[in-house]
């Protein structure tokens, strides 16, 4: 036997192991074995770290050295180096301004902000030991609500908490807990939320991969305090990863005897199991995930009556979020007033965000409530990418909306994103540098929408799809006057007349951008005009003739032949055929080529006289 | 098989969704045949039309003949706004494939998808259960080579 | 498991195996792996350090390395560190020399003065 040395924790999170994670762990397995090292040191697969931009990335204990972008050529060096002569490998560390190396984890800026909660394990911990999860206080929450505590008592801390729903809506978790507890029948179920398909999330995946005991024992506490001897995971079937880790989890806590009959001895006997999606956004929906699980189309139907009253198999039934869950356990051991004394009047304890888009350090974070957008963004984001400015961030994907500068320092909470027309959602935060087209961006989220409608309901169903024709309409450089009013007013008539949550806010991107950015909107119709130059129909390609070389290299490479000229007259686009493929501009060798924002001249007068073609022929 | 596939569950309604996915897994073709709905429909006891209905509801099923290889192309806004168009444009020259066909030879079916839950290394695809991320058109081209190869 | 007191001998047995993360040790052995550390047989300082330790159970103390020191004539080197006290700096260790070390002064406290070629920081 001998002593292990160094813990060498892989971030194995899907965002890592798609950037090659898996060849670098076999690599230094591989490596150690050459070298007889196997003995001294321990290789552990975590959950995700964190900051997936960085990937794959790795920590290595006791120092807490910090790697980036290793790649398995990087392996053989870092145990060279490292392993046996106790030199970290500098050029792999991360980096401040002044290239300064940043010598361990928690020295860098990008975790110096966030309070891990949720998050507490995830890349620490081996997600498929149950020991370790035990080792860091795991369990501890679940014995001592079921030997030491009523199911009363237990909704009670809850309540004081004051924790809300993570997944969107934000609604109060003790609220839902107390109706089915006070419900005397006999049968009750409970349902994780692990449907997550917000565009931009992925902190619900990061969790159950990374730390599953925790949901799992979230889970159990959960059901205790309502009464349910069965509970559900519903998880999305594009997550095999964290499909495979919580089926793992409930065997073990079943073998560990955390799970099953007379729990801690006592009379509380409980069972799991996993179900899974089949590829539909709308079953994040909490009656459309009910029906999926009852194996039919998920459909939403409409409440009440609620799942609390009338739920799965038509019983009492609690759909709580991923993230929500993994709160409870921290909540019962450091108690309600840790957890309340974090974050705002209405919205307690931490967030965990998704930074994605045009941002420095994307990845999963996790921040009290009642930061700014600016904090979040610049300090714990470390702002945009090159040499661009911030423009706009979506927050709570399809369904939120889109904020700009003038409300960097707003809080995050609950209240206050959705005073401002947009909302947490789960937490994605897609940031946009001034580069971004907000009509077309809207546009996106617009057909995301379109696409993932059930189809059950008119006003989603039909309204949706005659915003977005305006949307592709207004886009196409065939926009209107009143094109803008009407989209706020179907907007805001779906708003009221859907059925459920996702019709309900899926016109907010759109009334978002209108409210902070109806300029570009009005530029867009009015003088067919991308300023941005992103919609192709509202912007040309144009050579300029005093640098051009007169070369015909774009003429041989355009795909419609319609660069014409000769070396003494340079070249000229014909711009009724231009499809804007823009391959001309990536081969000119002196750069004459460029975007120009708006409608070509020669494209307007064409169209119009179409149009005055086209009524003529009406009448 | 199928009837293999179908006794590992109990014959309750609410297993059909598992059921469907072990066999269009477990099928080279990657669907689900009108023979494996009836033999399905019977185990289950309930109506082929309600099968069906499910099937034709949720994006990952198919019920057409498909590639070896599913690739499905994340198309939500974190990976457009990294560039998945061009990943696209990619994907089609070198599969010779329109989204939603399947190549000549029976190798790939070239599919987009919603939001795969990977955007911190957008633009991302999935080929079967594995992720690919930070994507280029020339980390495309390898990933496509390499899997060409090992047939 | 029926107790909370089950599960808190599983918690202490698990957090002894994860304790490389923890940093709540009472000695921390470094040992010195520059190349002419290595040279001279640090890595058999080292392997004997983490043997030793393990099959005495000694479950508070850590073992680490670290780079070049500079002091080349007194290779292999290894640091004892302990919380409140001065450093100890031994030089010229041997696998015998190691497992004096360890029952002296790790299990013992008492330093052994004839192998120490550095005190303090």
């Amino acid at each position: 036997m001998s002593l292990k040395r160094i813990d060498l924790l892989i971030c194995c999170g899907s965002g890592c192991v798609s950037a090659g994670a898996i060849k670098i762990k076999d690599q230094f397995h591989s490596v150690l074995k050459d070298k007889g090292l196997t003995n001294e040191i321990n290789i552990i697969e975590t959950g995700c770290m964190g900051p997936c931009d960085y990937g794959p990335v790795m920590v290595i204990y006791p120092e807490g050295v910090f790697y980036k972008k290793v790649t398995p050529e990087d392996v053989e060096e870092i145990v060279e180096e490292h392993f046996l002569k106790g030199r970290p490998v500098k050029r792999l560390m991360l980096q401040d301004e002044e290239e300064k190396n940043y010598l361990t984890n928690k020295e860098i800026p990008f975790y110096q902000k966030q309070v891990k909660v949720a998050l507490a394990n995830c890349g620490y911990i081996d997600p498929e030991s149950i020991e370790e999860y035990i080792a860091t206080g795991g369990y501890e929450a679940l014995g001592t609500v079921l030997t030491t505590m009523t199911s009363q008592q237990t909704i009670d801390v809850i309540k004081k908490s004051g924790l809300r729903g993570r997944g969107g809506g934000g609604f109060p978790t003790h609220l839902k807990w107390q109706m089915v507890h006070d419900n005397p029948s006999e049968e009750k179920y409970f349902i994780c939320n692990g449907d997550e398909g917000d565009p931009g999330a992925f902190m619900d995946r990061s969790l159950l991969e990374g730390d599953p005991h925790r949901v799992l024992e979230g889970m159990m506490i959960a059901a205790y305090a309502i009464g349910a001897k069965n509970g559900f995971f519903y998880i999305r079937a594009e997550y095999p990863l964290a499909i495979k880790r919580i089926k793992l989890a409930i065997q073990k806590a079943k073998e560990a005897g955390l799970m099953g009959e007379n729990i801690f001895g006592s009379n509380f006997s409980f069972e799991a199991e996993v179900r899974t999606g089949a590829g539909a956004f709308v079953c994040g929906e909490e009656t459309a995930l009910i029906h999926s699980i009852e194996g039919q189309r998920g459909n939403p139907t409409p409440k009440p009556p609620y799942p609390a009253v009338q739920g799965l198999l038509k019983k009492p039934t609690i759909v709580n979020n991923v993230e929500t869950l993994g709160n409870i356990p921290t909540i019962i051991l450091k108690g309600a007033e840790w957890f309340s004394s974090m974050g705002t009047q209405t919205s307690k304890g931490t967030k965990v965000f998704a930074l994605t888009g045009d941002v420095r350090n994307t990845g999963l974070v996790e921040v009290p409530m009642g930061i700014t957008l600016r904090e979040l963004i610049f300090d714990v984001g470390g702002g945009i990418i090159g040499d661009h400015k911030f423009k706009a961030v979506q927050l709570g994907g399809p369904s939120g909306g889109c904020l700009t500068t003038q409300h960097l320092d707003v809080p995050i909470d609950y209240e206050s994103l959705k005073e401002r027309g947009a909302m947490m959602g789960s937490g994605g935060v897609i940031i946009m540098n001034e580069e971004k087209c907000m009509v077309n961006v809207a546009k996106f989220f617009m057909d995301f929408c379109v696409d993932e409608s059930c189809g059950k309901c008119a006003p989603c169903r039909i309204g949706l799809k005659q915003m977005l024709e305006i949307l592709k309409r207004i886009d196409s450089g065939n926009g209107k006057e009143g094109d803008i009013e009407e989209l706020q007013r179907l907007g805001e008539t779906i708003s009221k007349l859907a059925l459920c949550g996702l019709g309900q806010t899926a016109p907010n991107p759109v009334l978002s951008t209108i409210r902070y950015f109806r300029d570009e909107y009005e530029a867009h119709i009015r003088d067919k005009s991308c300023a941005n130059k992103v919609c192709l129909d509202l912007m040309h390609f144009e050579i300029d003739k005093s640098r051009c070389i007169g070369c015909s290299l774009c003429s041989r490479k355009c795909p419609t032949k319609c660069i014409s000229g000769s070396r003494e007259d340079k070249y000229t686009i014909n711009q009724l055929s231009c499809i804007k493929c823009g391959t001309c501009m990536d081969v000119c060798p002196v750069k004459a080529i460029s975007k120009v924002p708006g409608m070509h001249p020669d494209v307007k007068a064409k169209r119009e006289a179409e149009a005055i073609k086209q009524q003529n022929q009406d009448e | 098989m199928i009837k293999e596939i179908c006794k590992k569950y109990a014959p309750h309604k609410d297993n059909l969704i598992q059921i469907l996915h072990e066999i269009q897994n477990a099928d080279p073709q990657h669907y689900i045949s009108n023979e494996a709905v009836d033999t399905v429909a019977e185990y289950l006891n309930i109506p082929a039309n309600h099968i069906y209905g499910v099937l034709t509801f949720y994006t990952m099923y198919s019920t057409k003949p498909r590639g070896k290889n599913i690739i499905r192309l994340c198309e939500s806004p974190p990976c457009y706004i990294k560039g998945s168009e061009n990943i696209l444009r990619k994907l089609k020259v070198l599969l010779g494939v329109n989204v939603g066909e399947t190549t000549k030879d029976g190798l790939f079916t070239l599919e987009l998808c919603a939001c795969l839950g990977v955007c911190g290394n957008a633009p991302v695809m999935m080929i079967n259960d594995d992720f690919y991320g930070d994507l280029t058109e020339e980390k495309v081209e390898e990933i496509i080579d390499k899997i060409r190869e090992m047939r | 498991m029926k107790t909370l007191a089950d599960l808190k001998k599983i918690r202490e047995k698990a957090q002894e195996e994860m304790k490389l993360r923890g940093g709540t040790t009472r000695i921390k052995v470094v040992v010195g792996m520059g190349t002419s550390g290595i040279a001279m047989g640090a890595r058999e300082v080292m392997k004997t350090f983490l043997e030793e330790i393990a099959n005495r159970n000694l479950t508070d103390v850590l073992v680490t390395q670290t780079g070049e020191k500079g002091l080349s004539s007194l290779e292999p080197v290894v640091d004892i560190i302990e919380e409140g006290k001065p450093k100890i700096t031994y030089g010229n260790m041997t696998p015998e020399k190691v497992k004096k070390v360890i029952v002296e002064h790790i299990v013992n406290g008492r330093i052994v003065s004839d192998y120490v070629v550095a005190t303090g920081n």
